[in-house]
């Protein structure tokens, strides 16, 4: 520790500090614009100019190191002072030379309100120009369908530049030119190809780079902010959903170092046009084969006149990649009362049992654990796409070195190196040969990261089975560190295991209901199956997607930002999605749909409001109280699952995304998602050729 | 110093490759730094690249040298945009490059200039034969035998506007030119022989 004197408090700091950092833990307050916390140091900027008694000239305290500082001759500990007029002076001369060439246009600007620049210039602006050469103005640049540019209001902090380097691992932007001219694009304006790119318009500290889906669409201060869970991907990024009146006008993210740090991926953030296209907002009836908008009655009268001449064993209901765990649990509930046990909520098949111990389906290793892995083993996985806030975390491990990673399943670009082992079960068989497991047998705490994708196959136990087994083999598992992790790609699911929507005693899978094993189906928003013809099906959900066009009967639901509701993520983390605006039409919160309808069935479920609904929740499932907490499952049980055995087939571990951007009902309702995906197509197609 | 952009797409020329000889030059660069930090070569890569294709580096070459280096194309952008002695847009067969900094502006730049505009027209320009582009630059270091020009490699100094016209009527019939100084000077001695240490010690 060194102490230093700031601001004349005494303070200890590490020596590997900054300055700045030093100064704020001493509680002072330092401007900033190129400096930020998650991204390598440029010091460019030097608005973060501080006094340092003893050096003549002020110094840019985010580039200096207290380490650094030459020693006071009588060893005395160093005086730094943040506020004094030599200070303010300093900055005050930067702003004026940041001010030259920005132009004056905060009215028309869509960063007004939320900029770093125009809140810095209010302490350290001056009120009028002393330049009267001419201004620099900017070409702008085409970067792609999610970011906008006014490239004469950067001002060269290269936080961009340094995101797409280092965070997204796609080097796609950079400055060409040089000072005054310098200027921020891509390799001849070709679209960014990151799926964080988004990201780079948060970190923008002017207007450069706004949100082009957003653009001119509101000011923040008219905007009604909400924390809250996405559900795009099983990660449970943390959010924040501005809405203006009843729409939902933008998503951004929260800070949450135990999940995303501070980045989310485009699809949560882009989804946002989604939520208004394609809506459901009114029930409807099939009428001799065409599809009418009927009264809610009607539609109850059409469903309990079909259940009531169906056998209970011939009703079943399928729960989508979406729902929140109270309409989850209130299906299963419905169903158990009208005495079916056919219920699941793996639409893609994925072999996970909750009767095989929690540990089995979890992600154990925890996100925030991959920082302290030391090797990774991905299996059947590609996180860029299933999960891409998770692949900059490991990319993240791996820039700080002594990171081996090895994957087995299809080759693709994870924007990190890796050992490419095979693409099949036996390469993990067989696994124990490799120069990788040498090299993981070395390591404290190695990951194994089972993609949910490999075990969508119907020999999935097995596949299962084999990488419980590897990770024990591998030292993954053990007393202190369990590496075993399941990476999921739908935000119900962890939910939907922990809940048991697992078909019950002598209950048929999904694969067999949708195949026509039952007469009577409910698709609590279900769109990722294909429902032959045959049965009754009962759709609730809220965007005219594929399960709707099957349906018999529609029932229109909330969608996630309009409904306050539960999800686990994949590490097992329970989290609490906040309602920030309301379904639109007569559309209804879903567990709201299934109480009104138990009541029609004769089959009443017992809450008559969330507050009871969430009481009978957590009485049934105690670990789901635990908000925000990771609830782990029991080591002994990866063991359990590795002793199953079972002889997997030797094809590909493929990863189940093919097109991250279209990945549910509300990506493939949303124009930007649809944009995005054609763009990344085209790329692929001329990387192939 | 103004906006460098690259020649517009019907200048540029289809594909860019080195030549055996280059490549093999290109190589032995790369060997030259440890493994991992071979990006550090992209100077002297760009160098041989433009000098290969004509002193002038077209966009295919730039994607060539930042794939030969396995860095994205952007990062070789980066660097043929902020050396101003990478050209960007195509030059003549004689590129002449005019000192006018202070001293040589002093000592007559200003007349070099006037022949430069009459023989080959505004600066960045090509001549319609080909042969002839100039730009003005910062100071070459050559102040002493001021004024002076730099056409492709070699250095011209103490020129005047007769001299420095002769020389384009030189390079223009084919012809060679003595390079530096073009008076009676001993490189950068003083004009007209020694004037200190002319004792035998």
């Amino acid at each position: 520790m060194m102490r230093l004197i700031v601001d004349g408090r005494e303070i200890d700091v590490p020596p590997e500090y900054t300055l700045l950092q030093a100064c704020e833990a001493a509680g002072a307050e330092i401007p900033r614009f190129c400096f930020h916390e998650r991204l390598s140091i440029a010091g460019n900027c030097r608005m973060c100019l501080v006094e340092v008694v003893g050096i003549p000239k002020p110094q840019a305290s985010c580039a200096m190191a207290v380490k650094d500082l030459p020693p006071n001759k009588d060893g005395s500990p160093k005086k730094v002072n943040t506020r004094t007029p030599m200070v303010k002076k300093a900055r005050e001369g930067v702003m004026e030379f940041l001010l030259i060439n920005h132009p004056l246009d905060c009215p028309i600007c869509d960063q007004g309100g939320e900029c770093d620049l125009q809140d810095q210039a209010m302490a350290y602006g001056v009120d009028a120009s002393r330049y009267a050469e001419n201004k620099r103005a900017v070409e702008d640049k085409y970067i792609g369908p999610l970011v906008k540019t006014i490239m004469t209001r950067c001002i060269h902090c290269t936080r961009c530049i340094r995101f797409s380097t280092e965070v997204a691992g796609v080097p796609e932007l950079g400055a060409i030119g040089r000072g005054e001219d310098m200027e921020i694009t891509t390799y001849l304006e070709h679209a960014m190809t990151s799926e964080l790119q988004g990201n780079v318009v948060d970190l923008c500290p002017v207007g450069a780079l706004t949100s082009k889906p957003y653009a001119f669409s509101a000011r923040p201060w008219e905007l009604t902010k909400t924390q809250s869970i996405d559900v795009m991907d099983a990660l449970g990024s943390a959010i924040r959903i501005d809405t203006r009146g009843r729409e939902v006008m933008r998503i951004l993210p929260r800070v949450n170092d135990d999940v995303n740090e501070e980045w989310i991926s485009d699809k949560t953030r882009h989804v946002v046009d989604g939520l208004r296209t394609q809506r459901l907002d009114q029930p409807y009836v099939r009428d001799q084969g065409r599809l009418r908008p009927a009264s809610w009655a009607e539609a109850f009268a059409a469903i309990v006149a079909k259940v009531k001449a169906t056998e209970p064993q011939r009703i079943g209901a399928i729960a989508g990649d979406l729902c929140a765990a109270e309409e989850m649990y209130a299906l299963k509930d419905l169903l158990t009362r009208l005495g079916s046990a056919n219920i699941d909520a793996r639409q893609d098949g994925a072999a996970f049992d909750p009767s095989w111990g929690r540990a089995t389906y979890l992600f154990n290793a925890t996100i925030a654990g991959i920082d302290r892995a030391d090797a990774l083993l991905i299996i059947g996985s590609n996180p860029r796409r299933e999960a891409a806030v998770l692949n900059a975390r490991i990319r993240k491990r791996w820039r700080a070195g002594h990171f081996p990673i090895a994957l087995i399943g299809e080759k693709c670009d994870l924007t990190y190196p890796y050992d490419y082992l095979g693409g099949g079960a036996e390469t993990l068989a067989g696994i124990g040969k490799s120069r990788f497991a040498e090299a993981v047998r070395r390591a404290e705490r190695p990951i194994v990261l089972l993609g949910a994708g490999a075990v969508t196959r119907d020999d999935g136990a097995a596949v299962a089975a084999l990488a419980a087994r590897t990770a024990i083999e591998l030292g993954a598992v053990k007393h202190g560190w369990n590496g075993f992790s399941v990476l999921h790609h739908a935000a119900s699911r962890v939910a939907a295991l922990d809940l048991g929507l697992v078909p019950g005693a002598g209950g048929k899978t999904a694969a067999q209901m949708a195949a026509g094993a039952v007469d009577v189906l409910f698709l609590l928003a279900a769109d990722e199956i294909d429902v032959k013809p045959g049965p009754f099906v009962i759709y609730i959900g809220t965007h005219g997607d594929r399960g709707a066009h099957r349906a018999d009967v529609i029932l229109p639901g909330a969608a996630y930002p309009e409904k306050s509701g539960l999800y686990v993520n994949t590490e097992g983390r329970v989290q609490l999605a906040n309602r920030a605006g309301f379904p639109p039409g007569d559309a209804r919160e879903d567990w709201a749909i299934l109480r009104a309808l138990s009541e029609r069935l004769g089959a009443r479920l017992p809450y008559d409001s969330l507050a009871a609904l969430r009481e009978r929740l957590f009485t049934a499932h105690p670990p789901l109280m635990r908000l925000g907490e990771v609830v782990p499952g029991d080591i002994e049980d990866i063991g359990k699952l590795a002793k199953r055995g079972g002889d997997p087939r030797r094809d590909v571990l493929k990863s189940p995304i093919d097109d991250f951007y279209l990945t549910n009902p509300i990506a493939r309702a949303s124009a930007v998602m649809a944009e995005c995906s054609a763009l990344a197509q085209a790329a692929a197609r001329t990387a192939a050729e | 110093m103004s906006v460098r952009r690259l020649a517009p797409p019907e200048l540029q020329p289809k594909s860019f490759a080195f030549t055996a000889e280059n490549l093999a030059w290109a190589k032995q660069q790369l060997a030259k730094y440890p493994p991992g930090r071979q990006q550090s070569a992209i100077i002297p890569l760009l160098w041989r690249a433009q000098q290969q294709a004509g002193g002038w580096l077209p966009e295919p070459a730039i994607r060539y040298v930042a794939d030969f280096l396995g860095v994205a194309h952007i990062r070789a952008l980066e660097v043929a945009t902020f050396y101003t002695m990478f050209n960007l847009q195509p030059v003549g067969r004689f590129h002449v490059q005019l000192c006018g900094t202070t001293p040589c502006r002093l000592r007559g730049a200003d007349e070099l200039e006037r022949v430069c505009r009459a023989r080959i027209g505004a600066p960045g320009a090509v001549t319609h034969d080909g042969k002839f582009s100039w730009v003005e630059v910062e100071c070459l270091g050559a102040c002493v035998n001021a004024p002076m020009v730099q056409i492709n490699e070699d250095y011209y100094e103490d020129l005047t506007a007769e001299s420095f016209g002769r020389i384009l009527d030189e390079l223009a019939a084919g012809r060679k030119v003595k390079p530096g100084p073009q008076i009676d000077r001993q490189l950068s001695a003083p004009v007209g022989g020694p004037t200190t240490l002319k004792e035998k010690a």
